[in-house]
């Protein structure tokens, strides 16, 4: 396997030094060149998994390997797209994403070269020279995923990174990172907490329980890699996926809100398209 | 307005001359001082010592500051020290430097350095401080360590609070030099303040006022201002 993550569990400790799991027995396989998504409740611990992969956080137990090597450290090959695009603003786009390349001894040519052909891939050439305030949102995180695939990683961990962004600027982003994934064949692991991301972008998704973090269960999305899929099939997925998160949602809010909150999800008006026949 | 007011009531007032002296006689001797070499060479000498102590500052500073963010044991005891010695009024330190070092440039230079280190040490820290955790994590994921990260990363994101420390302590520093000079001689502005006062020349001692200020408000205008306002302009920030 590609990624191989083995029996991790991390704890946090609050101020008054109670220890809670944030993690308990994560095992996840991932294969070269896939498309993971998690999603789960906000609190149920993906973002620290993906931490974790990145090296940005040590795990109490369990390891994690990315193509045979274990993870110590951060480094290069595991790169982070952030909610934020984090971008420097002292230097220009062009140089943000040859930051990477110049830490890799690279040439400046050829780092110079390379993040052309990456920023044309993201649509940006023409603001090689602008500063990142320079920017709109949606613009800044292409910068960002262009930052990170220059690198050429092993593995592209993004953690909600198109959360902060409206609605039209992430449906377009959707589609260019897809079109990114089956140029570049990149493996990403995707933290998310909107379902519908998820199953539009996907073709795995692990759905998290949260307090303590544990997988509930994978879902493979069926999906036609070249073409969109009909939405009777992606609803359906969805729908599932909902399901499965009632649960948990139901727990978070009963936590926060007092033991006689319920929530129940409207089935209603989904059953046209749900219980057709069409998932088979 | 003022000048007419200024040059009105000393033609009027019972004072003689050499105390309160009129404006045309101050600019008269302000005129003859700058040609004569008199005041430029004090300006020179004064500007001289001001650098060479305002680098040392600054250099100390900013290692005395990352250190202070960087070790937790250090920041317990150093950055404790620090805060308190920065209330102290570097002229303060000057019957010690007479003591340590004699009545020379030395001394002087050392209440200078001294008058600007702990002000750049604690604007030092808190940049370093406040750097943002996320271009922290970016840089690390990129694999960035060490001396390059500090480079790369932590100055230069600190680079808003550090200009910010600079002119605090260049102001820390110029009132530093003007006394040291005034008490401790060896040339320089002060020195020619003090002249003026003991030859009972009031036109020198304001003219050089005047050019303490100039200096004073060109070095904060033009260099300072400057560097902020492009900083401002490339990062976006309070764009006005």
């Amino acid at each position: 396997m590609y990624l191989t993550i083995d029996g991790i569990e991390k704890s946090f400790s609050n101020e008054h030094k109670e220890r809670t799991k944030v993690l308990d027995e994560i095992n996840i396989e991932v294969e070269k060149g896939s498309f993971v998504s998690i999603v789960g409740p906000s609190g149920c611990g993906k973002s620290t998994l993906l931490y974790l992969i990145a090296g940005l956080d040590k795990a109490d137990k369990g390891e994690i390997r990315v193509a045979g090597k274990k993870v110590m450290k951060p480094g290069p090959e595991r790169v982070v797209v952030f909610q934020e695009a984090g971008l420097f603003p002292w230097l220009t786009v062009l140089e943000n994403v040859t930051y990477g390349l110049k830490l890799k001894k690279m040439p400046k040519e050829e780092a110079k070269s390379k993040a052309m052909d990456i920023l044309k891939m993201v649509h940006l050439s023409r603001y090689v020279d602008s500063y990142p305030h320079q920017l709109s949102g949606g613009m800044k995180q292409r910068v960002a995923i262009a930052r990170a695939l220059v690198m050429e990683p092993d593995i592209l961990l993004m953690d909600e990174p198109f959360s902060a962004l409206d609605e039209q600027t992430r449906m377009v982003l959707h589609k260019e990172l897809l079109e990114i994934w089956r140029k570049t064949k990149v493996t990403i692991f995707f933290v998310t907490h909107n379902i519908r991301e998820a199953v539009q972008l996907s073709e795995k998704i692990i759905v998290f329980a949260t307090r303590p973090g544990k997988i509930k269960e994978t879902i493979s999305v069926p999906s036609m890699k070249d073409g969109v899929m009909p939405d009777s099939v992606t609803l359906h997925t969805e729908q599932r996926v909902l399901s499965i998160l009632q649960e948990e949602i139901e727990k978070v809010l009963k936590e926060e809100m007092g033991n006689d909150y319920s929530f129940k999800t409207n089935h209603i008006h989904r059953d046209d398209s749900g219980d057709m026949g069409s998932h088979i | 307005m003022i000048a007419g007011i200024w040059e009105v009531t000393s033609r009027l007032s019972s004072l003689p001359d050499f105390m309160f002296p009129s404006l045309t006689q101050v600019l008269e001797t302000l005129f003859k001082g700058l040609v004569s070499g008199q005041i430029t060479e004090a300006i020179g000498k004064s500007l001289g010592r001001i650098l060479i102590g305002f680098t040392i500052a600054i250099i100390v500073g900013l290692i005395l500051g990352y250190f202070i963010w960087r070790f937790k044991l250090v920041e317990d005891t150093l950055g404790f020290v620090v805060t308190a010695l920065q209330s102290i009024p570097s002229i303060v330190w000057f019957p010690l430097a007479i003591i340590w070092f004699g009545l020379n440039d030395f001394s002087i230079l050392f209440i200078v350095t001294i008058g600007a280190t702990w002000t750049m040490t604690v604007n030092a820290t808190s940049g370093f401080r406040n750097v943002p955790q996320l271009y922290q994590r970016v840089a690390k994921t990129y694999g960035s360590t060490g001396f390059h990260f500090l480079r790369t990363v932590i100055l230069p994101a600190s680079v808003p609070q550090i200009i910010s420390g600079l002119r605090i302590a260049w102001a820390f520093s110029w009132r530093a030099l003007m006394a040291g000079e005034l008490l401790g001689g060896g040339g320089g502005l002060g020195q020619l303040l003090e002249m003026g006062r003991s030859l009972g020349q009031m036109d020198l001692v304001i003219s050089v006022m005047v050019i303490i200020a100039i200096i004073g408000t060109i070095v904060d205008n033009v260099v300072f201002s400057r560097l902020e306002r492009s900083v401002q302009l490339k990062w976006g920030v309070n764009q006005r």
